[in-house]
């Protein structure tokens, strides 16, 4: 399984300074962390932990089986946000 | 001589002042700080910006109460600094002043008839419909069936779904009652938003472009110049194009391949590469005279819209929402830069004229930095201002100030008779969520300065 961030995110970092598993971002600093909409969860290095959920002041973050109907698509879009992600991005991070 | 208490003042209790108080009390545990707010509500756009069919985002105002107001941030509401108060005094009381005022006005359009009645700033149409207590008397004429909104970006996602929304679904959210009063008489059925760029510019988020497609009974099309990309496009979609940009571009292809949803009770068009000319009525607004723009590269690369002749294209209306960003607007006796719209600071450290930091006195937010980011963005930003803050307490170059900490107290009492303490928060929160708890909405807001006053007294000790 994995967690996914979905579009209610405020790009408060606070799942960031939790996540023990290095796995959401873009994080502050690297050079797409500006211009990201929400932060996002690699499904690769995710731990399936829950820090990040307890960690977000909006609840913005689901378990993949918990995701709410309206956000159904964040699944492939938390995936979609790593396999393109420009490796200038990646190097920084 | 063992370091006093450092005295801090925030002034504006929204989130670049509530997420630099948190900063301020990790860094400093030692802080004293007060919030001084000119309305009796503290957290500022959360209230009154953020979207009431946006509840989950309101949420954050539970970590601000736990990590300022339950930690002992002191909160002063209903207090104007700069009327009720001066800048001199504040700095009279406090080893340091943080201006976290954020953008009080918008972007005007600079078009002929943009006064005319029926034209307005999205922004007053927001405050509007979230209860801000200055706003509640203004009146949105919602009795033509066309609304034109002018931008396409956070903003003007909102409006367009607040004018959109059915009332039902509204009415299980914390909107104001005299907003969704007017909104079930709306006649409003079609929004028609007018980008001046193409389709892979258009400033929403993709979050907020899906929502907009995805609204119970209401319809998204695309106007008739479709949603296709021309060839600068397409180039600097690939060199420059952002994940949003790409995401945004397949979702607007998708909702101009699909076709006009039957059961649609309402209508959102998109409009691009349109700008608003003029907007004509006769003693009203009636229609948009709208231009038609061809995408350029200018000298130094950046992409630009430039004007294509032709007879412009009349839009009939009865409202026009301007939505093309905020600014803010200079503070009293503080240093401000006309150009730029923000407190001269260095990493949050205001500047006077000459260009030297001013002791004492710092900005964070949209005053600091201009009105861009989204809410997390003034965590970075507080985090920047407050290091500096913190930098200058310990270096000891922030002098006592020469009024004693309780001496505020007294000031207050004098200035402010109506002060909104945090009791007296903490009561109108209480009286809000009991009504919202009956009614089965998440909040029922009082929306005038009254209303607000008389819960906040009957939450607070009759002084004695």
């Amino acid at each position: 399984m994995t967690y996914v961030i979905t579009g209610s995110c405020v790009k408060d970092d606070s799942c960031i300074e939790v996540c023990p598993a290095d796995c959401i971002h873009p994080k502050p600093g690297d050079p797409d962390f500006e211009t990201a909409e929400q932060l996002y969860v690699d499904p690769a290095t995710c731990i399936d932990c829950d820090a990040c959920v307890e960690a977000c002041p909006v609840d913005a973050v689901f378990a993949d089986f918990e995701i709410p109907e309206k956000f159904a698509h964040t699944l492939e879009l938390n995936a979609e946000f790593f396999t393109e992600r420009e490796p200038a991005g990646r190097s920084a991070a | 001589m063992a370091e006093s208490q450092p005295r801090v003042a925030i002034v504006g209790a929204g989130p670049a002042g509530a997420f630099a108080a948190a900063r301020l009390l990790r860094a400093r545990g030692d802080a004293r700080i007060d919030f001084f707010e000119r309305l009796p509500t503290p957290w500022g756009l959360l209230r009154g910006g953020v979207a009431p069919d946006h509840q989950e985002i309101k949420r954050l105002d539970e970590r601000f109460d736990t990590e300022t107001l339950q930690r002992g941030c002191r909160f002063f509401g209903n207090v104007a600094v700069g009327s009720d108060l001066s800048h001199a005094e504040l700095m009279d009381h406090y080893t340091a002043v943080v201006y976290a005022t954020g953008a009080q006005t918008d972007k005007s359009l600079g078009i002929p008839g943009e006064d005319l009645p029926g034209s307005r700033a999205a922004t007053e149409f927001v405050a509007w419909y979230n209860g801000h207590p200055d706003y509640r008397d203004l009146d949105f004429d919602l009795s033509h069936e066309r609304a034109v909104v002018i931008g396409n970006g956070n903003v003007a996602a909102d409006v367009v779904r607040l004018l959109t929304r059915s009332p039902d679904e509204l009415e299980r959210t914390d909107v104001a009652d005299h907003a969704l009063e007017a909104l079930r008489e709306s006649r409003v059925r079609e929004v028609v938003v007018l980008g001046r760029r193409g389709p892979a510019q258009v400033a929403f988020t993709s979050a907020e472009l899906r929502e907009l497609g995805q609204m119970e009974g209401v319809d998204l099309g695309i106007g008739p110049e479709g949603a296709e990309l021309d060839a600068v496009s397409e180039e600097w979609l690939a060199e420059e194009g952002t994940f949003t940009a790409r995401k945004n571009v397949e979702l607007l292809r998708e909702f101009a391949a699909q076709p006009p949803r039957e059961d649609a009770s309402r209508r959102i068009v998109l409009r691009f590469l349109r700008s608003p000319l003029e907007i004509r009525g006769d003693g009203r607004v009636e229609a948009v005279a709208v231009g038609r723009n061809e995408l350029v590269r200018d000298e130094t690369g950046a992409l630009r819209a430039r004007p294509v002749d032709g007879e412009p294209e009349l839009i009939e209306c009865g409202l026009v929402l301007r939505s093309v960003g905020y600014r803010a607007v200079p503070l009293p006796d503080v240093p401000f830069d006309e150009r730029a719209f923000v407190l001269p600071n260095d990493r949050g450290r205001v500047l006077t004229p000459e260009g030297e930091p001013l002791p004492g006195v710092y900005a964070v937010g949209w005053i600091k930095r201009g009105p861009t980011g989204i809410l997390g963005t003034n965590k970075r930003d507080a985090e920047e201002t407050v290091t500096c803050l913190a930098e200058d307490l310990a270096a000891g170059s922030l002098p006592e100030p020469p009024e004693p900490p309780e001496a505020i107290d007294a000031l207050l009492a004098e200035r402010s008779p109506d002060l909104v303490t945090v009791e007296g928060w903490r009561a109108i929160d209480a009286q809000e969520l009991a009504d919202g708890e009956r009614a089965d909405r998440p909040r029922v807001k009082l929306a005038s300065r009254d209303e607000l006053l008389a819960a906040a007294a009957d939450g607070t000790p009759a002084a004695s």
